[in-house]
């Protein structure tokens, strides 16, 4: 039995491209649940914006336009991109204002629906490809800047990426890097401040002279920037969209990796991302080196999905019983909330 | 020993008559015919109300008397089904709470609310207005707003120093006592520099030392000009701290006065004890109670 493999495999997995998707949408969550306390339970929706506005733009406005601008392939991703984060804004915008004065449950309704009702709607409508979805080269602008020597896969020390993947986890950790600084930044400044105190109670910070619905929103925004852009890198490093793959379990998950990390820290989902993929991945090689070695003769390979997320699920309980603060959180603060 | 401020408030609501809705010389808060309905029941129906400016004025009543629900009205916490009032001249009826706030009226709540999970010396920092820093474009250059953070840090250290929370500076405001958070917040308050500031029940769940270190903060801050209204049950403590009491009973203002003008006036004694409750209840005139002689 080789766990050397299934080790690499998880590394790889664990700041691999799926990985840095969770992480950018885990983020957004951080910055909205974490210190503003907004419960967004639609996540996803904010992503799949990200994604479906990218592949529209790509696959259909692009080749429609070019007989009036005949460049227009070349160009189109990097319009699409500020184009995505636009409409999330109008997400935002949509999502919040009737929601945001009322108490915080509303935003948690509102936002679960929306997901669902994105996916739902999405699926009928023709030119966003229905429930095939669009696929296509869609990443096509952005793979043609890639400095990667064409070779199949390319070796770094452990870990081994395709040449396509490891342009996109490059990128996407240089991405990360800078959000999570902007992050930093603005949870240190008194404007972090303001928010973490209309997470504790808003009618007092409202008693304090702060416009908090303002704020709530800007969370709300800022958030959901971060999770298009795990939109955008989602349909670029998959070159496909689906509206099936925007389910509500990913918010989920999304929460699962930031109580992991550490609730309002800023390397919170960074850490609960890796360790996340880290386990989901690991388990999953070494049952499948098991089961095709024959050292467990009771599962068949199909069974190994499912299992890993039961076997993952119980080291999650066991965290939560043993370290309920998790990895960067703080007991003394964690206890505060049992009043 | 009262200092100057007091005296001079005291003097100018002496030639106040004591009556409901009464005028008073040099008012900061003006109410007219404020009302508030929740269904069939009217909570509060105030048909004029004046607070004297550097006064200590105390809003008391029975339970269900609606003096919480016209805090919150004033402050915008709700909203009045009509009326109008003015703040230092200037209307501000309806407004949002955060800018009356920033105008300088600042109340606290009955229920304390102190930010747990922030630091007591945070929960103060958040009490100045005009920050800089809070905004969303100018919190990511901190060069932008650090001066002015050391000079709100200093404030803050100050006032707690006053109210003796130094110590505590860096816990969590979670991790105080019941009336340490009270003294938090009556100083997060004062970060604001509140004209009038207005307290729901400062002194509830506050134990009698505490309590008398509560009222020389009041004193205190009264002398410094600025104006107290507050909400209380605790009758020593309205004697003892309060220049002008207002009494409300279901909804509206029955009695004005001194303290000692009030206590006595019997609207006052009705309302908190019923109409008829030096009255037998029997027909005949005996009393149902053992031995009772009223």
């Amino acid at each position: 039995m080789d766990l050397g493999f299934a080790l690499t495999q998880a590394l790889s997995q664990a700041i691999g491209v799926t990985a840095i998707i969770y992480l950018l949408a885990t983020m957004g969550l951080n910055i909205q649940f974490g210190y503003a306390g907004l419960l967004n339970f639609g996540q996803v929706a904010f992503v799949a914006v990200g994604s479906y506005t990218i592949g529209a733009c790509v696959m259909t406005v692009a080749p429609a336009i070019t007989s009036w601008w005949p460049s227009a392939e070349s160009y189109i991703l990097w319009i699409a991109i500020p184009l995505a984060l636009l409409v999330s804004l109008l997400l935002s915008l949509l999502l919040g204002i009737p929601t945001l004065r009322l108490r915080a449950d509303y935003l948690a309704i509102v936002t679960i629906a929306t997901g669902e009702i994105f996916r739902l709607v999405v699926k009928s409508i023709e030119p966003l490809g229905g429930v095939q979805g669009i696929s296509g080269k869609i990443g096509a602008n952005f793979y043609a800047l890639n400095p990667f020597p064409d070779v199949d896969r390319v070796e770094l020390g452990l870990v081994t990426y395709t040449r396509s993947d490891i342009w996109v986890v490059v990128v996407g950790w240089i991405v990360i890097g800078l959000l999570l600084l902007l992050t930093w930044a603005l949870m240190r400044s008194p404007w972090g401040r303001s928010l973490r105190g209309i997470r504790e109670d808003e009618d007092a910070v409202l008693a304090l002279g702060k416009n908090t619905y303002l704020r709530k929103m800007q969370a709300l925004i800022l958030g959901g920037l971060f999770g298009t852009m795990a939109g955008i890198f989602w349909v670029v490093a998959k070159q496909s969209v689906q509206p099936d793959s925007f389910v509500p379990d990913f918010t989920f998950f999304c929460y699962t990796i930031l109580i992991l990390g550490g609730v309002a820290r800023v390397l919170g989902p960074l850490i609960g991302t890796i360790i996340f993929w880290f386990l989901l991945v690991f388990t999953e090689q070494t049952l499948i080196t098991a089961v095709e070695s024959g050292t467990i003769g009771f599962l068949e390979l199909t069974q190994v999905g499912p299992i890993r997320f039961i076997l993952v699920g119980v080291a999650l309980m066991l965290l939560m019983i043993f370290r309920p603060q998790w990895i960067l959180g703080d007991r003394k603060e964690l206890a505060l909330d049992a009043r | 020993m009262p200092g100057e401020v007091a005296a001079a408030a005291q003097a100018a609501l002496a030639v106040v008559s004591p009556e409901p809705g009464a005028t008073k010389p040099d008012s900061i808060l003006v109410a007219d015919s404020v009302s508030r309905h929740f269904g069939g029941l009217t909570a509060v129906d105030v048909a004029h109300l004046e607070v004297q400016r550097s006064s200590i004025t105390a809003l008391i009543g029975p339970n269900g008397a609606g003096k919480s629900t016209l805090f919150n009205l004033l402050t915008g916490f709700d909203n009045a089904d009509t009326g109008n009032w003015t703040y230092e001249g200037a209307s501000v009826t309806n407004m949002p709470s955060y800018k009356l706030a920033r105008k300088g009226m600042v109340r606290t709540f009955q229920l304390t609310k102190s930010l747990s999970r922030l630091t007591v010396l945070d929960n103060m920092r958040l009490g100045a207005t005009g920050q800089k820093g809070e905004r969303m474009g100018a919190a990511i250059l901190p060069f932008i707003w650090r001066g002015q953070e050391k000079a709100i840090t200093e404030q803050a250290m100050a006032l707690l120093e006053r109210f003796n929370l130094a110590a505590k500076s860096a816990d969590f405001a979670g991790a105080l006592s019941g009336g340490q958070r009270k003294l938090l917040e009556m100083a997060r308050a004062l970060m604001l520099k509140p004209n009038l500031i207005m307290l729901d029940e400062p002194m509830a769940g506050v134990n009698p030392a505490l309590k008398q270190s509560l009222l020389d903060h009041i004193r205190d801050i009264r002398e410094e000009g600025t104006t107290v209204m507050f909400v209380e049950h605790d009758m020593d403590m309205v004697r003892d701290v309060s220049d002008w009491v207002v009494v409300m009973a279901q909804g509206k203002v029955i009695a004005e006065g001194t303290p000692r003008s009030v206590m006595g006036n019997q609207a006052v004694i009705d309302a908190y004890l019923g109409a008829h409750h030096d009255r037998n209840l029997t027909a005949s005139g005996e009393s149902l109670t053992q031995g009772g002689n009223s």
